[in-house]
């Protein structure tokens, strides 16, 4: 199959609509965007049926297709589709004196049960043993888990970040007790911080069946459509996993949109290194990618009031979009109240009664959308400040999202970037690419295969340019196996922090490696 | 007023001892929700007033040590905690009456709370630094000749060790080299003392003073000037009245390495409106100097802390990045910061600035 005739379907399920391409490799063949079903996959096949007929394609052509979603994270935040989950620590003696869901609200810990035990084991920070794990203390869990019907179980281990053996081994002797349980291992999907990582662990276990259910869907909806090629499901770094990982780790999709808007942002303006604005109808989610992935957050996130610490991108969220309010009251304000999707009856220009950012836009004469004539009474000054005032806001928060003070290419996309049209302070361009509108779906069709490793190495004992290669080499490995060709697996991100307090140069090193996916040669010599 | 230390004031005196951690200290996030726990389960400890103390009571001294990042992975044990207690109390003969924190800035200020409702003590509003050091031997009890040792170093095997050195220095030394070998989250119960010399030498009203300054971050956000809020709160403490706005503006440059074991840097800040102004905040682990266009506007022992210019949120050193939009609060240290023997143990000069310390309020 060479890279010109084949076709492969990005999809991006959000809150509120669904988008999709028809992608042939650099080129978009078909865009679609509609509101997002109360059944999913109808809004799927509809959306996969639309964009092939608009490119008159064969369902036999297509080699593959990539699918972003938010029911994930909404079912956690919403409490909805969740179950009980029997979580397991291995630490003690340390940590005793905080037990697992110590810090959950009540409503979500009553949605996944909170059953929980903490046994013997774990490591030291630097891969030392801690505590002998206590075999019998798993098995028995399991067995009282079994007893009571729990048939998701999430495991985390002291270190595990360090060293994931002991998290392994709790595995395979709960599988042992409860056949066909979903076991979630902390270390697959969180950093260092136990507390954290062990909540994103729970997450993970109250969603196993969901995750099932949601993929038999997608699946059913291909067959439906007869389309046999391989689909996959994005996660929130720009990578894909394949429908199997999702059954295991559908918590990694959480914040994927936004992931798959900037990524998209990249592939559609070639630029690698830019700030990212994708400009919706109520907000502007400013992100930065560097090398073509995006920059993720340092901080500890919160997710349906539980915190976290599993890889997130770094957004910054304005109240700015093209359904924004503009009140006429003195100070003008532009935001954070909006329209929303109700734009094309609100707004002045499609006969409603509200000022709204677009209004503005063409008003001021830089876009040409709905009934001009309806601006007429609009003072000049008005529209003045109000365009320097959504420029002056997007301006601050690229600022607030820069790394540095050097100017950078900024690329806009979402439907709301005809706002701007004057250039923006600290940005070196700015670049609204073709299909600027459907970005996310697009990102979701480009995504490719990572792998991450992570742990504290000691420069002292071996320096740091073994240790680096040596994380480099278990970062690649990890891609390949989860399914990238490794021809092409690129180290895509490397995080160093040195350990403060502790003499000896020990740092905790987090490298990322990220290649095209194995199976379809076309995307091999992609760039992005 | 004494203060309830209860599961309702835990979140603002947490959030107000980060604030006097002046950016380092540890996230109280993990002693915040181990004292809170450790009052679910035996009740709320008695928050007493240095004066309440007899001359002749038994004060003992509790603090975590060890990196910070171990912690958020072995978060506490809690026998450990009152190991390192009974340790102390065991090698010399006699039992604790009441409980005296360390170190109010940063996560040390939640381990006494916990160690106090676990054992049924006191715990003294006060402490020895008033905000936060990054070893032992910084405080007011060593500055006055209350020794750190004899110290009971702690882990969560309940395995322990008692460290007798000829100087704090010395026993900062040993210290940090059990921590290592027994994993890097280690509890040291130390500085035992008189009633008597908790009076003499501890920063009083401390813990009552977080609370205050977590509190007026809390009002002060839900009424849109948290920063107003906090320089308000400021002026009614003893210690911290001469506090003040030293810049406003966002961080342009950031350098941040390790050095000793410590997170040292420096952070470049300019006004938004004016951006040839600027200012330096350099750190070590805490915040050490702010230097406004060339000027020193105050220097360590005095307090620098960097918050959110619009939540009033303290940052800690670690999360600073470039275009963060902040204030930077400078405020007097108490006066027992202030004295030769403190200038000398944890003045400018303990931390390789070349200049005399001048107080903020005469800078």
């Amino acid at each position: 199959m060479d890279w010109h005739s084949s076709l492969r379907i990005g999809i991006d399920v959000g809150g509120t609509n669904t988008d999709a391409v028809l992608m042939q490799g650099r080129t978009v063949r078909a865009a679609y965007k509609a509101p997002t079903t109360a059944n999913v996959s109808d809004g799927i096949i509809n959306a996969i049926k639309t964009v092939m007929h608009e490119a008159a394609a064969q369902v036999s052509d297509i080699k593959c297709v990539m699918i972003g979603t938010t029911q994930f994270t909404n079912a956690f935040v919403e409490r909805r589709y969740l179950q009980h989950v029997g979580v397991i620590r291995i630490a003690l003696p340390a940590t005793k004196g905080l037990p697992p869901m110590v810090d959950w609200p009540d409503d979500i810990k009553t949605a996944v049960g909170g059953h929980s035990v903490m046994v013997r084991g774990g490591y030291q920070y630097d891969g030392r043993l801690n505590s002998a794990l206590d075999e019998s203390a798993i098995a028995e869990a399991a067995r009282s888990f079994r007893a009571g019907g729990i048939r998701s179980v999430a495991i985390a281990s002291l270190f595990s970040p360090v060293n994931g053996d002991m998290e392994r081994r709790a595995e395979a002797i709960v599988r042992n007790e409860i056949p066909d349980v979903a076991v979630t291992l902390s270390h697959q999907i969180g950093r260092l911080g136990l507390l954290e990582r062990e909540n994103a662990a729970i997450m993970n276990a109250s969603l196993a069946d969901l995750a099932a259910r949601v993929v038999h869907a997608f699946r059913d909806a291909l067959s439906q459509l007869n389309i046999k090629a391989p689909f996959f499901i994005s996660q929130n770094d720009g990578t894909l996993m394949a429908a199997d990982y999702v059954e295991k780790y559908p918590v990694l999709t959480f914040a994927s949109g936004p992931t798959n808007s900037m990524r998209g942002a990249v592939y559609l303006s070639g630029i690698k290194d830019a700030i990212i604005a994708d400009i919706g109808g109520t907000t502007t989610d400013i992100g930065v990618v560097m090398g073509g992935f995006p920059r993720e957050s340092s901080i500890t996130s919160d997710i349906g009031g539980v915190r976290t610490n599993f890889r997130m991108p770094d957004i910054l969220a304005l109240g700015l979009g093209g359904g924004s309010i503009v009140s006429t009251v003195r100070p003008l304000t532009i935001g954070p109240q909006s329209v929303g999707y109700r734009i094309t009856e609100k707004a002045l220009i499609f006969g409603g009664d509200t000022l709204t950012a677009t209004d503005i836009a063409v008003a001021a004469g830089y876009a040409d959308v709905g009934d001009r004539a309806r601006l007429a009474g609009l003072a000049p000054q008005l529209i003045k400040d109000a365009v320097a005032l959504i420029h002056a806001k997007i301006e601050e928060g690229i600022d607030r999202m820069k790394a540095s003070a050097e100017p950078v290419p900024l690329v806009l996309v979402g439907g709301g970037s005809i706002l701007v049209s004057q250039p923006l302070a600290g940005t070196s361009k700015v670049i609204v690419p073709e299909h600027a509108a459907v970005a996310n779906a697009v990102g979701a069709s480009i995504a490719q295969i990572g792998g991450e490793v992570e742990g504290v190495f000691s420069y002292g004992a071996i320096g740091r340019d073994a240790a680096m290669a040596q994380a480099k080499e278990q970062a690649i490995k990890a891609a390949v196996a989860a399914g990238a060709d490794n021809r092409g697996v690129e180290i895509t991100d490397i995080e160093e922090v040195p350990l403060a307090y502790v003499p000896g140069g020990a740092v905790r090193l987090r490298v990322k490696a990220a290649g095209a996916l194995r199976l379809s040669e076309e995307m091999t010599g992609r760039a992005a | 007023m004494a203060l309830n230390v209860d599961r309702d004031t835990l979140s603002d005196l947490a959030r107000g001892a980060a604030f006097l951690g002046t950016g380092g200290g540890g996230d109280p996030y993990i002693g915040y929700l181990v004292a809170r726990q450790a009052i679910a389960d035996y009740g709320a400890p008695k928050l007493i007033d240095v004066e309440e103390l007899r001359d002749d009571a038994m004060v003992m001294s509790i603090a975590g040590f060890g990196a910070p990042t171990v912690q958020l992975e072995k978060l506490v044990c809690g026998e450990e905690v009152e190991l390192a207690l009974t340790k102390l109390e065991q090698y010399l003969g006699i039992k604790a009456d009441a409980i005296i924190p360390a170190e109010i800035g940063g996560s040390n200020s939640m381990i006494p709370i916990m160690l106090a409702a676990r054992r049924g003590l006191p715990v003294v509003d006060a402490d020895g630094m008033g905000r936060a050091f990054p070893e032992l031997q910084m405080n007011s009890f060593s500055a006055n000749g209350i020794r750190a040792t004899p110290l009971a170093v702690t882990d969560e095997h309940l395995d322990f060790a008692i460290v007798e050195a000829a100087s704090d220095k010395k026993a900062e030394d040993m210290t940090r080299a059990l921590a290592i070998s027994m994993g890097l989250r280690v509890f040291v119960g130390c500085f035992h003392m008189s009633g008597r010399q908790a009076k003499e030498t501890a920063v009083r009203g401390t813990l009552t003073a977080a609370y205050n300054i977590g509190r007026a971050i809390r009002d002060g956000r839900a009424a849109n000037n948290a920063v107003d809020s906090i320089l308000r709160c400021l002026k009614t403490t003893s210690h911290y009245r001469n506090g003040k706005i030293l810049f406003d503006g966002k961080i342009v440059d950031l350098v941040r390495e390790t050095a000793r074991g410590f997170s040292v840097g420096t952070c470049r800040l300019a006004e938004l409106a004016n951006p040839s102004s600027t200012c330096t905040v350099t750190f070590q682990n805490e915040n050490l100097e702010a230097i406004v266009n060339g000027h020193t506007v105050a220097m360590v022992p005095d307090l620098i802390c960097i918050v959110d210019r619009e939540t009033g949120e303290p940052i800690p050193t670690q999360a600073l990045k470039y275009g963060q939009r902040v204030k930077v609060i400078g405020m007097s240290s108490p006066d027992q910061l202030r004295t030769p023997q403190a200038l000398a143990l944890f003045g400018p000069q303990a931390f390789g600035i070349d200049r005399p310390f001048t107080p903020i309020e005469a800078l």
